[in-house]
């Protein structure tokens, strides 16, 4: 059973009540860069996934808490919860990261 | 190959069963093939059987980092059907699912296809008009499905409850009466028996650790047993695809996570055709041992550690004890989980990519079994003539960048 953190409200509550939005930090490039919305680009952002094997940066929802929405980063291995960060906070480096961060 | 029938029943009875060869070989991989072909799940093992027989191309290797069909090959719970809604789904589960028919006699291998019928049950109105859309829609492409009434259904399905005060109250089913199941280890074993007798070389123990490129092109794979060259490489690796086409640089539409089922100790045949529920996520047929083979819908986040969550579980339990009160007293025997591949458009991938030589073929997400005969099929063809195959036209990977999307979310909703 998966534990989580929402670093939001504070609760600490299973898997269950919680609700898992898939892969983290994905930019709209209509809003962020409107210069700039190709094929490419569109399709890279709707379609195309990180999916590591390994840490992963995903959004969670607090449905039986606050109700909001907040990041992880998750080992997709072992399963473990490495970090819980509010959605305003930057992706960590999941190249060199430490998990005291955050 | 030894062939097998019943003469050589006879004949290795007569030696105490001391006769039997090898299905296939163990072969070291050599230093150069045409082909490879990375993951020797039920997918890649008929590629690899097709490229020999049907277009003469067997200096191949198939490579698996464990043993053939040890993936979701052999994880399955077996649905066979093709009663998708979009003609090209039904193009290519239908060649699929008519190639099962034929499969023992074609392998020489009893894969016990059992075309016993299955139901799609409609449980809410919305699925009653979708499911009667998808019957109109395989009336149009020639399929043989119908729609049932609830009487129909419990005609039957002695055992379902029909009340209509239940939750979820049954109102009719999309049937269609030659879907139904076969051993999945025997389409591992027979494909791989039959490439081998073709020259095909199926290498266990080899995980592939890297892709050469050379100015665009694939040139071989770095593997756990060594280099190996190869002209042409094709990915068949279900849930672990992202992480070997990363080795290549090319990003896929594909999220893996983890499916789950369930059998139930043997009990006597209560069960004879397969019934699925959308609406409440699970599925059961009774396998000829008398277990209950039981599954339901994906878990929700990512995972490559292939085991998934109880609250997934909890929730397959909950959905078949709605429409089978009578299970509520049966134990579960075994639970078990693959990684499965889910594409953006809950339809498969299969072509060519941005890297010449490369091939890949999955996004078969959580109903790729009843796809493996028409989908190595079309895709052996694919590779050796250097273009799709018309009925894999449509799944390329191209159809993302175009926005032509071959939506199933509603077909495949759950399961298979
Ligand atoms: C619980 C469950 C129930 C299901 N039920 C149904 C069903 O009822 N009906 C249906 O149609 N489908 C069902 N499916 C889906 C079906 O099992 C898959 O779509 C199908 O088996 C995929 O076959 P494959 O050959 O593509 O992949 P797999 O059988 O998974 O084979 C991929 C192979 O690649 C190998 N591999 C991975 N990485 C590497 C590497 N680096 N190097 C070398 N080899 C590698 C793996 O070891 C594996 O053997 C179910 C899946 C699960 C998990
Ligand atoms: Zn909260």
């Amino acid at each position: 059973m998966l534990v989580l953190h929402c670093p939001v409200c504070g609760i600490e509550g299973e898997e269950a009540d919680f609700h898992c939005g898939g892969e983290a930090h994905l930019v709209r490039p209509q809003s962020h860069d409107p210069e700039n919305v190709s094929d490419e680009v569109l399709r890279d952002y709707l379609y195309l996934r990180q999916n590591p094997r390994g840490l992963h940066c995903e959004m969670w929802q607090c449905t039986r808490g606050c109700g909001k929405w907040f990041n992880a980063v998750r080992d997709t291995v072992t399963m473990e919860f490495k970090a819980f960060y509010r959605m305003d906070q930057k992706a960590p480096d999941l190249a060199n990261f430490d998990e005291g961060q955050s | 190959m030894n062939r097998y029938s019943i003469f050589t029943l006879a004949r290795n009875a007569l030696t105490f069963h001391k006769g039997w060869q090898k299905a296939w070989r163990s072969p070291e991989p050599k230093s150069e093939y045409d082909v490879v072909i990375v993951g020797a799940g039920g997918h890649g093992l008929a590629t690899a059987y097709y490229l020999a027989k049907e277009h003469g191309v067997t200096n191949v290797a198939i490579l698996d980092k464990g043993w053939l069909g040890g993936g979701n090959t052999g994880r399955n719970t077996t649905i066979i059907r093709s009663n998708y809604l979009q003609p090209e789904s039904i193009a290519i589960y239908e060649l699929s699912r008519s190639l099962y028919e034929g499969l023992s006699q074609e392998l020489n291998f009893n894969i016990m296809f059992s075309p016993r019928g299955l139901l799609n049950l409609c449980l809410t109105e919305h699925e009653l008009r979708v499911f009667k859309r998808i019957v109109h829609a395989n009336r149009i492409a020639g399929l043989d499905t119908q729609f049932l009434s609830r009487e129909e259904v419990k005609g039957l399905v002695p055992l379902i409850n029909d009340s209509p005060d239940a939750r979820y109250p049954l109102l009719g089913a999309l049937y269609q009466p030659r879907g139904g199941t076969a051993r999945h280890d025997a389409i591992a074993w027979g494909y791989a028996r039959g490439a081998d007798a073709l020259g095909v070389d199926v290498i266990q123990n080899c995980a592939v650790t890297g892709i050469s490129r050379r100015g665009g092109s694939v040139t071989g794979v770095d593997t756990t047993r060594g280099k190996i060259k190869a002209k042409k490489v094709a990915v068949v690796a279900a849930g672990h695809t992202s992480v070997i086409m990363d080795m290549a640089g090319v990003r896929m539409p594909l999220e893996s996570v983890a499916l789950q089922a369930m059998v139930s100790e043997p009990v006597k045949p209560m069960l004879d055709v397969v019934v699925m529920a959308g609406a409440v996520h699970g599925y059961v047929s009774q396998s000829d041992k008398g277990e209950l083979v039981i599954g339901g819908g994906a878990d929700a986040c990512n995972n490559y550690s292939q085991r998934g969550s109880i609250p997934a579980l909890e929730h397959t339990a909950t959905a078949l004890l709605e429409l089978f009160p009578a299970f509520s007293r049966m134990r579960m025997l075994r639970q078990w989980g693959g990684i499965v591949d889910m594409s953006a458009d809950r339809s498969p991938v299969i072509g060519e990519t941005d890297v010449k030589g490369l091939y890949v073929n999955c996004g078969w997400g959580t109903g790729g079994f009843k796809a493996i005969p028409g989908s190595g099929f079309v895709f052996a063809d694919s590779i050796a003539n250097d273009r799709p195959h018309p009925i894999a036209e449509p799944f390329g990977l191209n159809r993302f960048l175009e926005g032509r999307m071959v939506d199933e979310s509603t077909a495949a909703a759950v399961a298979h």
